[in-house]
């Protein structure tokens, strides 16, 4: 069956692009931030964070092929269709380091005055932090980089879902040869992906930062993707299927993404609480400052982020009935994943703008609402240009009957 | 008369479940089934009740961590008040995050074990206890379904319908 975007889906997100670039440019207007650094840098927030979403879907996507999982064969389609935000993603975040490369916007500290900066002859502006990450942190090297995350990402993106579509039409011998052969390339990305990913955080997120580091950044901003992942495809299964398509989604495979959402709200909260442990424990001037200003100027942001990313799926997801009811689950997870885009502003906002970040305001929230609205057309669009249900797969059969 | 028990052996979890909805339907009851591996959707159909291990494992956990939370405070910050890695403050919550590790390690460790003590007591396999298990094959590659006569008045029937299934072989005795 396939899917056609309905006319109240589509009001809305045009609505929701239309008020949120409305709420935008009234938050530019107000913008006053030298280089309007905070509108660069929400930009940036709202695109990785959507570019998360779909770059998250597409491990968890290999993920499936790799542990060759047969219960979640009847909600691949929903998968490929979020990875299809995945370009989209990249254009924003690679505009926004674009800017910040030829010196727009200085999120990127290290990268503007780059000369100036490990000249030791200036003292005035001579940082010795940045020339001892000179290595890592110099243009050209992050531009190869920065290339090589997102061609592999795309291409394999691309590969799977092309794959996904041909076995549609395939069976017997062919069909599982191609079973196989996506094993293959699902074990060749996670191990991309391991490296990929973990870099891609250090550059784009943990850079902002510029002279601090944690090692175990990468792996926490990746969970951060992970679960706004199962997240959305949580929401979106629950609300195909309230809409008739999806027939053969059973509680059971309804039951198996809440309790994907439960665990890895669980894998980013340990990975947060780690990171937050060892700093707050070792108590090191250079690496508190990263708390310091997060907890003395937004608390609020914080804590009350950490509170709904961690407390609010314990208490709420723990038990079985929960995560088979419907309506609670949507109503959790939509919590969770505005908690996951407060995430995301923490990270950003306070390196990129230091005390001139004020907490979350209209030009941060508009921007949700417009990114909102297109990457909810863009994932519909795609859902429309192939069967829901697949049509062949060696465990068709096996994801009909998922019980647990 | 005496009391009669049948165990139908199956090569296959779907051939058994098979079977059970089939005598089930016809008015059976199925007394209990014996598989070396947990069968998926058999409980609904044999008509076992949802298990509580959850609410049980949940109970332990929530008693390792106030248990944890409550022996860090006497030991810490009450009895004999603590200063590591400059942090004298002496206030329960200004120190929490070094609390939390054990914290989580203690919920897990009661977790856990109470669990596992919990199931075995439950299932009845403590170290020790007699085994039983009716047919040392069912740790293996079998499956048997059990049915007794003091639950269906005609157990003659039952093996009737028992033998219409793809049972492997049919086993009675008396007790």
């Amino acid at each position: 069956m396939n899917f056609t975007i309905s006319k109240r889906a589509r009001t809305i997100s045009m609505a929701l692009i239309v008020i949120g670039v409305v709420a935008a440019l009234i938050g530019i207007l107000g913008d006053h931030s030298e280089h309007h650094q905070r509108t660069w840098a929400s930009l940036f927030v709202n695109g990785f964070f959507f570019f998360g979403i779909a770059l998250g879907t597409l491990y968890f996507f290999a993920l499936q092929y790799v542990t060759e999982s047969s219960w979640s064969v009847m909600v691949k389609r929903v998968y490929e269709g979020i990875m299809s935000f995945l370009p989209i993603g990249a254009i924003v975040v690679v505009v926004v380091l674009l800017a910040g490369a030829f010196g727009v916007n200085h999120i990127w500290h290290w990268m503007a005055h780059e000369t100036r900066v490990l000249d030791e002859a200036s003292p005035n502006a001579y940082d010795p932090v940045i020339a001892h990450k000179a290595g890592w942190l110099v243009p050209i090297f992050f531009w190869m980089r920065t290339i090589v995350y997102l061609s592999v990402f795309i291409l394999f993106a691309r590969w799977f879902r092309r794959q996904s579509l041909a076995m549609d039409q395939q069976t017997g011998d062919t069909l599982l040869a191609n079973h196989f052969r996506n094993y293959r390339r699902g074990v060749a990305f996670i191990v991309l992906f391991a490296f990929c990913s973990t870099a891609m955080a250090w550059d784009w997120i943990m850079s902002i930062d510029t002279h601090w580091f944690s090692t175990l950044f990468g792996w926490y901003v990746f969970s951060g993707m992970w679960v706004s992942a199962m997240i959305t495809a949580l929401i979106l299964v629950l609300y195909l299927r309230r809409k008739g398509y999806l027939p053969q989604v059973n509680n059971s495979h309804v039951h198996d993404m809440g309790k994907w959402v439960f665990a890895i709200s669980f894998l980013w909260s340990y990975l947060w609480f780690s990171q937050f442990m060892l700093i707050w424990y070792a108590d090191i001037p250079e690496e508190v400052i990263y708390y310091q200003i997060r907890i003395n100027e937004h608390p609020w942001l914080l804590w009350g982020m950490f509170f709904v990313n961690f407390a609010i799926p314990m208490v709420l997801l723990m038990s079985r009935d929960a995560k088979r009811n419907p309506r609670f689950l949507i109503t959790v997870a939509t919590i969770i994943f505005f908690g996951h885009w407060c995430d995301v502003v923490q990270l950003v906002m306070p390196g990129a703008l230091g005390e001139h970040f004020d907490g979350i305001g209209t030009l941060e929230l508009g921007m949700l609402a417009a990114f909102l609205g297109v990457f909810i057309i863009t994932v519909l669009n795609a859902l429309t240009k192939a069967p829901l249900t697949p049509v062949h797969h060696p465990y068709l059969d096996e994801s009909v009957h998922h019980h647990t | 008369m005496a009391n009669k028990v049948v165990y139908a052996v199956y090569e296959d979890p779907e051939l058994l479940k098979d079977a059970a909805r089939k005598l089930v339907t016809a008015g059976v009851k199925v007394r209990d089934v014996f598989s070396p591996f947990p069968v998926h959707g058999l409980d609904p159909i044999i008509g076992i009740k949802r298990t509580r291990l959850g609410i049980v494992s949940f109970m332990f956990g929530i008693t390792g961590t106030s248990l944890a939370l409550l022996g860090m405070w006497y030991f810490m910050i009450h009895d004999w008040p603590m200063d590591i890695g400059g942090k004298p403050s002496f206030h329960f919550y200004q120190n929490l995050p070094a609390f939390i590790p054990i914290t989580f390690e203690f919920t897990v460790l009661c977790a856990a074990h109470g669990m596992a003590i919990t199931y075995l007591i439950r299932n009845k396999t403590l170290p020790g206890m007699p085994p039983r298990n009716p047919d040392p094959r069912t740790t293996d590659d079998k499956f048997i379904l059990e049915v007794r006569s003091e639950d269906n008045g005609d157990i003659d029937g039952v093996v009737g319908l028992l033998r219409g299934t793809s049972v492997y072989e049919i086993n009675e005795r008396q007790y």
